[in-house]
């Protein structure tokens, strides 16, 4: 910048990918979004403790649907695109603006889950992919394919059963749900204070809901894969392989 | 007391700059971290040494020029405490003390510790203050201000723009020296004619000096000499979010969208 240049405020809509703050925003509300979806998701999955014909039938409710549900799938995709391309953007141009580092340098108020929500954020969509595959496409394992139950729905419960038995997939499940919740201990309270819902009254509240709200789901996710890995879960007569 | 200073010496903007070590013998507790580097500077310029250039005025934390990083920490581990007041009576003989300048690209080192901060400056020549036309002095309480309102606007005020904020953010960001200087205006009455227009004329301008964006690190609200809570950069967003409203919404849009 020379002495003199005063830069342009730009107008709407291209403000939204180029204003530090607006992109903050467009973040925090695509980061909302994908947070309202993994609690629902995770309210959903805990219906496997009700038992086989509840979340078989769940699934097949969402399954019927139909357009809606493509609906739905497309807008989650377009937020967790936009939250992404945001964030890689929003990174490298903190890197850009930092060239020269300290020799030393003390972090006096900052954690992990906040210097590391760039790399959380890219091992959770590595994980995303595989989830779908797994689960949603059923393309790691061929047995996923031909479970049903006796109403002839496709066997959700026997494939979660079927696929956790295996520890090294359940161990995967672990670890990748506990970067999740990592990345939103950070990113539960910062949505607030980037969409500017946070005064100095409110900050220790907000801190302290987001560590609880992300280990209640740490521990609402991580109860599926214990429960078939202790036996809790197991598959039901007929679902012999 | 004796002293290790690992000082960071760049002779312009264009040199390389290193860290050298230089020895502090005499140290009295009672001198300011300034004056302990004055009396190093004497010594060098007897030796026939460049001596240490660093920023100061007032030496008295109120004027925000002086300006290093001290052991990694921003003004120094003593919290709510410029270089300047920051005092030899918290170091120990024998300590080794690592002082570097202010690091970020907006802030172009000119030579050892002095960094250019005219990008703030910028800054505030974007929207950093309220059109009035000046004249004979208003009468005091012409314009009743809540004592709330008044209260935080003097918080906010209370930033002297040092820009240990950029220095300790590990993405060097401004947000809180801006969301302090927006705020300052924002919680008056005399501020709000022309709030949106200074928000998005001071964001833009943060952006363009290529300062990084705030990921809520709080590294800032622990050094700023003036206790600043980050928060305020809460404040500056929801200024933000009415800039972008009345920018897409509001009848005047036309009028200063592209201020
Ligand atoms: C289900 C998946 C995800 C959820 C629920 C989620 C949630 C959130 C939330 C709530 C925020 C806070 C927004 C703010 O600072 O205002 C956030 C920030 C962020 N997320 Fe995600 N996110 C997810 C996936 C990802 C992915 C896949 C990436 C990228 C590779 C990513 C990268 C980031 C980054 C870089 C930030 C900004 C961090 C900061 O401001 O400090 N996230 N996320
Ligand atoms: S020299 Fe003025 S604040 Fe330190």
């Amino acid at each position: 910048m020379n002495n003199t240049a005063v830069a342009r405020a730009r107008s709407f809509p291209l403000v939204l990918v180029t204003s530090s703050i607006a992109k903050k925003f467009v973040m925090a509300l695509t980061g909302f979004v994908a947070f309202g979806y993994v609690v629902g998701h995770m309210i959903g999955n805990l219906q496997i403790f009700i038992g086989q014909n509840q979340i078989n039938a769940y699934a097949k409710a969402l399954h019927s649907m139909g357009p809606l549900l493509w609906l739905v799938r497309g807008f989650l995709i377009v937020c967790i695109v936009l939250h992404i391309w945001l964030g890689a953007q929003l990174r490298i141009e903190n890197w850009v603006a930092r060239p020269d580092g300290y020799a030393r340098k003390k972090s006096l108020k900052t954690g992990l889950p906040a210097r590391t929500m760039i790399w959380t954020g890219a091992l959770i969509f590595a994980f995303v992919i595989y989830h779908i595959l797994q689960f949603t496409v059923r393309s790691t394992d061929p047995r996923f394919e031909e479970l049903f139950d006796t109403l002839g729905r496709h066997d959700v419960y026997s494939m979660v059963i079927l696929g956790f038995q295996n520890i090294w997939i359940s161990g995967f499940y672990i670890v990748a749900v506990g970067l999740l919740c990592f990345h939103l201990s950070h990113g539960i309270w910062s949505m607030f204070q980037s969409l500017g819902w946070n005064n100095k009254r409110s900050e220790r509240w907000l801190q302290g809901f987001a560590w609880i709200f992300a280990s209640v789901m740490f521990l609402g996710y991580i109860s599926i894969p214990i429960a078939v890995l202790g036996g809790f879960l197991k598959l039901p007569g007929g679902v012999a392989l | 007391m004796k002293l290790t200073l690992h000082v960071w010496r760049q002779k312009s903007r264009d040199d390389k700059g290193r860290l050298e070590i230089i020895e502090a013998n005499n140290v009295s507790t009672h001198m300011s971290f300034l004056e302990m580097l004055d009396v190093v500077n004497e010594d060098l310029i007897a030796k026939g040494i460049d001596p240490i250039h660093f920023d100061h005025d007032c030496r008295e934390g109120i004027c925000g020029m002086c300006s290093m990083v001290i052991n990694g920490v921003a003004h120094g581990h003593q919290k709510g405490t410029t270089v300047c007041q920051l005092h030899m009576r918290y170091f120990n003989d024998g300590d080794h003390i690592f002082i570097e300048p202010w690091r970020a690209k907006a802030f172009p080192i000119l030579k050892d510790l002095v960094v250019d901060r005219s990008a703030l400056d910028r800054i505030m020549r974007a929207g950093g203050f309220i059109s009035v036309r000046t004249g004979g002095a208003p009468d005091g309480n012409a314009i009743p201000i809540p004592k709330d309102d008044a209260e935080k606007s003097m918080d906010a005020a209370a930033c002297i723009g040092c820009g240990a904020c950029v220095a300790a953010c590990p993405n060097a960001s401004a947000m809180l020296f801006v969301a302090a200087k927006v705020s300052q205006f924002a919680y008056l009455p005399q501020g709000r004619v022309e709030r949106e227009k200074r928000v998005s004329a001071m964001v833009a301008q943060m952006d363009a000096e290529g300062f990084g964006s705030c990921t809520n690190h709080y590294e800032c609200e622990a050094v700023c000499p003036k206790e600043i809570p980050a928060s305020m950069i809460a404040k500056m967003n929801r200024e933000y979010c009415r800039a972008l409203k009345k920018e897409t919404c509001g009848e005047s849009a036309k009028s200063w969208a592209g201020a």
